[in-house]
């Protein structure tokens, strides 16, 4: 009998690691943005002299210090996952991949953890400029620490920069700035860290807010929200237009992912973008006949617009993407799906058809399967998927974790420019109704960061490395029983961990500043 | 020798050098066993628990940075390891997460478990972490039980190329006597290094005289486990690779062989041991010797990085497959491509750098020991 993979253990495998990034990314967004608003805070201490700004430090230092924690304990998780629950990948590409994760820890963890604890603990003993540089530097550390990372996962989005060696067989770099410098790690840096800037500016002017609608430290309170505003304000700009360079990105890079964030079954040129949409719930494959939407209301030319940069340019649709057959932006005709299939399991047979060779030192045979494989090789993960379906991702979930991103990111630019016209035009300590928009925009912030983390992983299925690398294939060799374990273990501990972290930081506000 | 070659051992020592500093830094570990037996009242809890909290970033970071260098310079070690020891890696990292919240926890209000149960975390990190990690490193020297088929890749229903031999995944290696000695002498030293570290950190008689009474019960202990894991290793058949064909195979005192032909590894080793004994006695013998924690620390470094120099350079697999003696890992089988190493050590450059930067911020923040009075004047406290 011949072992296969047990798909339920790659289910399992997806879910462990996707707990652990949702519980990371609850921590992450506020540890890079509150170290910005923190250097500022501390930027004026150290230009005013001024002891109110120190006290206004140490606060939100400390609300600082409670994340900080988390988002560590979780990242760990994340890097001996790779090798743990992903040991296949880690081989596959681990002479890619892995080097960005090295660099990190050598250039960014190191800095982060050798100044937060000068940052905490240095107040008294080290000058103020060494203090202000260390907070700076932590911000630093962490901003660094996001650069590689995202490197790494933008790798996985756009494997660029690296060739496939049958010889040791696997992926091997070939060009590291490619790498470390591709337009998809580009955008994704500036879009994920400026909207962390967001999530952070708004619960730092949310905290704030609950403070002046208790009539509690006014002017602290104040101080928060004009920082934390224009912080928020300069996030949200740059967010957008960074986001428009990363949906360019997805459009050039992955059309299924596009097709799958605007439910577009069948291409057309000039396409519209769904301003607003309901998806048909009957609809379950591209072929079936059903409409996709119950209703749908949109924006002429605009996807067309935004992905080619033409508004009357063709956008292929999920069912393009399958059948195959349009004329793509290089003039050659566009594969179907079984076509792709067929050369991928071609160049399988190719790299298998090496391996022999060069055990038996046939260079002959050697060089023809090279060639086969290297003609195929753009296919190569395409060999490994069994049904043309399974490259479809999840269209609702893409779809409206898409919309609830983009549609909180306006929200967001919004509401800092509304904060900052009370803030100063009028008196913002008399606006209640204000006051409790900011305190219910907090949890905002956190949803519309994990749902473009939902958009970009789960949009991207079935590809642990897109066209590369299915999930399937980069899976560790264990039993489901114990994927399973480690999942509910790990649920417990964050569910136990995020309760306590709320508690602490609940204590923590309604103490409040030492102002 | 070919620039892979030297570039390969390269980055065997960078891993080595980073999994000595881990060794060493695993004294907030073993730090954290004291804090039930030597901390008796609260205020000395405090100080303890600040003191391994201003250093316990500086071991996660390492032991993250290991694990990333690792994966970089030796994939297939990273795979295989990781993925087929799965239970071993998963309570070391149970552990760590417990530890990295503890500190933060423990002390605050509203914490939800009651700050008793996070210092068990601290105490149960400090136990389990030092104990698996020796563990797992053993098997360097004794051996585990996995396949490697790197043409798996091409059957398409099952790809994956490294597999356990067994449905244990990992808790297996807790079923060789010699894993847990040296898991054991880790643990030991982690409190000797713990003691040492508060001896100099912390500015209270009562806990100096405590750590110096149990560094005197822990030290013939570690001296008992050390010893019979050396010998052991001296004593038995090590796993040679022939460097032309790349074939592994049996070769008797292996390792004892490598130290003979590697007299500079061999000094290192002796002087590290010498390190550390001389730490250890003339803080045992000197009442009022507070530096022992860096000639131990230092010698701990040195003493670790020539035990892994010995189990990865001189033809030597590293990572031995028993199962399978050909599925066994060498630094020339499991590396990464010559662009990649150049590439990383490139990066590796900056790490005097980093170094110095760790040195001075560490020198600026323990100018003053830790002392009770620190505990109410309203810094920034864990």
């Amino acid at each position: 009998m011949i072992d296969a993979i047990d798909v339920s253990m790659v289910d399992w495998s997806r879910a462990q690691f996707a707990l652990t990034a949702i519980c990371h990314w609850l921590f992450v967004p506020l540890t890079l943005g509150l170290a910005v608003i923190i250097g500022v805070m501390e930027t004026m201490y150290y230009r005013t002299g001024n002891e109110f700004w120190k006290n206004t430090v140490k606060f939100w230092m400390k609300i600082f210090g409670i994340n900080f924690a988390i988002g560590v304990a979780t990242g760990i998780i994340l890097e001996f996952e790779f090798g743990t629950n992903w040991s296949n990948y880690s081989w596959f590409v681990g002479d890619i991949f892995g080097a960005p994760l090295a660099i990190e820890g050598i250039l960014a963890f190191f800095m982060e953890s050798t100044f937060v604890a000068v940052m905490f603990f240095g107040w008294d003993k080290v000058s103020k400029g060494f203090h202000l540089a260390s907070t700076w530097l932590t911000g630093l550390g962490a901003t660094i620490s996001a650069w590689w990372i995202l490197v790494a996962n933008a790798w996985m989005q756009n494997p660029v920069g690296m060739e496939f060696n049958p010889a040791t067989a696997r992926s091997e770099m070939v060009d590291f700035m490619a790498v470390a410098t591709s337009p998809t790690a580009v955008c994704k840096f500036f879009h994920t860290v400026l909207s962390s800037w967001i999530v952070a500016a708004v619960f730092v002017v949310g905290v704030s807010c609950w403070y002046l609608l208790k009539k509690r430290h006014r002017e602290f309170a104040v101080a928060s929200i004009k920082t934390g505003a224009w912080v928020g304000l300069a996030g949200a700009l740059i967010a957008a237009w960074t986001g428009d360079g990363s949906a360019f990105q997805v459009a050039q890079q992955q059309p299924m992912k596009l097709a799958a964030m605007e439910g577009y079954y069948e291409g057309e040129e000039g396409a519209g973008l769904v301003a607003f949409g309901i998806l048909n719930p009957e609809k379950k494959t591209a072929a079936d006949g059903v409409e996709p939407f119950l209703l749908r209301i949109e924006i002429p030319k605009m996807l067309s617009l935004l992905a080619e940069r033409d508004a009357d340019a063709f956008v292929p649709g999920i069912s393009d993407l399958q059948e195959g057959g349009y004329v793509q932006k290089d003039g050659t005709v566009a594969l179907s799906v079984e076509q792709k299939m067929e050369r991928g399991k071609a160049a399988i047979r190719a790299f298998s058809d090496y391996r022999t060779a060069y055990k038996s030192g046939d260079e002959e045979r050697m060089k023809i399967a090279s060639s086969e494989l290297r003609e195929n090789m753009p296919y190569f993960g395409y060999g490994y998927i069994n049904d043309a379906e399974e490259l479809v991702p999840c269209v609702p979930l893409t779809f409206y974790m898409f919309r609830v991103m983009v549609i909180l990111g306006g929200y967001f630019l919004l509401f800092f420019a509304v904060v900052l016209f009370f803030v100063y035009r009028k008196d913002l300590t008399a606006v209640r109704w204000m006051q409790w928009i900011g305190i219910g925009t907090v949890p905002l912030g956190i949803i519309a960061s994990q749902a473009g983390w939902v958009v970009a992983e789960c949009g991207r299925q079935p590809w642990a490395i897109q066209d590369m690398l299915p999930v399937g294939a980069a899976v560790s060799k264990l039993d489901v029983g114990s994927v399973q374990t480690t999942f509910f273990i790990f649920v417990v501990m964050f569910v136990v961990m995020l309760a306590a972290e709320l508690g602490i930081m609940y204590k923590s506000i309604v103490k409040g500043p030492e102002v | 020798m070919e620039t892979y070659i030297i570039l390969q051992q390269y980055w065997w020592f960078v891993v080595s050098l980073l999994g000595a500093l881990l060794v060493f830094l695993m004294f907030v570990q073993g730090g954290n066993t004291l804090l039930f037996c030597v901390g008796k009242t609260e205020e000395q809890r405090r100080m303890m628990i600040n003191s391994t909290g201003r250093k316990w970033e500086f071991t996660f970071t390492t032991l993250v940075t290991f694990g990333g260098a690792f994966f970089a310079s030796f994939p297939l070690f990273y795979s295989t390891c990781f993925g087929g020891a799965y239970w071993v890696w998963m309570i070391i990292l149970f552990t760590f997460v417990l530890q990295a919240v503890s500190y933060e926890f423990q002390s605050k209000a509203c914490n939800l478990l009651g700050k008793k149960t996070y210092r068990v975390f601290l105490a149960l990190n400090g136990v389990l972490a030092p104990l698996l990690l020796g563990v797992v490193v053993a098997t360097f020297f004794t051996g585990s039980d996995f396949y490697i088929e790197k043409d798996n890749i091409s059957i398409m229903q099952m790809p994956v190329i490294s597999r356990w031999a067994n449905e244990w995944h990992g808790l297996d290696l807790l079923c060789n006597p010699w894993n847990l000695v040296l898991g054991l002498a880790v643990l030991f030293l982690a409190r000797i290094l713990g003691g040492l570290y508060f001896i100099n950190n912390i500015n209270d008689k009562d806990i100096a005289c405590r750590c110096r009474r149990m560094i005197k019960m822990d030290f013939p202990v570690f001296l008992l486990f050390f010893l019979a894991f050396v010998i052991k290793v001296l004593v038995s058949d090590g796993y040679a690779v022939c460097p032309d064909t790349g074939m592994v195979y049996m070769e008797p005192y292996k390792y004892l062989e490598n130290f003979i032909e590697m007299p500079i590894v061999l000094s290192v080793f002796l002087l590290g041991v010498v390190s550390v004994l001389a730490g250890v006695l003339m803080t045992w013998l000197k009442p009022t010797f507070d530096k022992g924690i860096w000639f131990a620390g230092i010698g701990t470094v040195l003493t670790v990085l020539a035990l892994l120099l010995v189990v990865g350079y001189n033809d030597t697999a590293y990572y031995p497959s028993n199962c399978s003696l050909q599925s066994s890992l060498t630094l020339a089988n499991s590396c990464s491509s010559q662009f990649t190493l150049i590439v990383m050590s490139i990066v590796s450059l900056l790490v005097p750098f980093v170094l110095a930067y760790i040195f001075y911020a560490w020198r600026s923040i323990d100018r003053k020991k830790i002392d009770a009075d620190e505990m109410t004047d309203g810094s920034h406290l864990y």
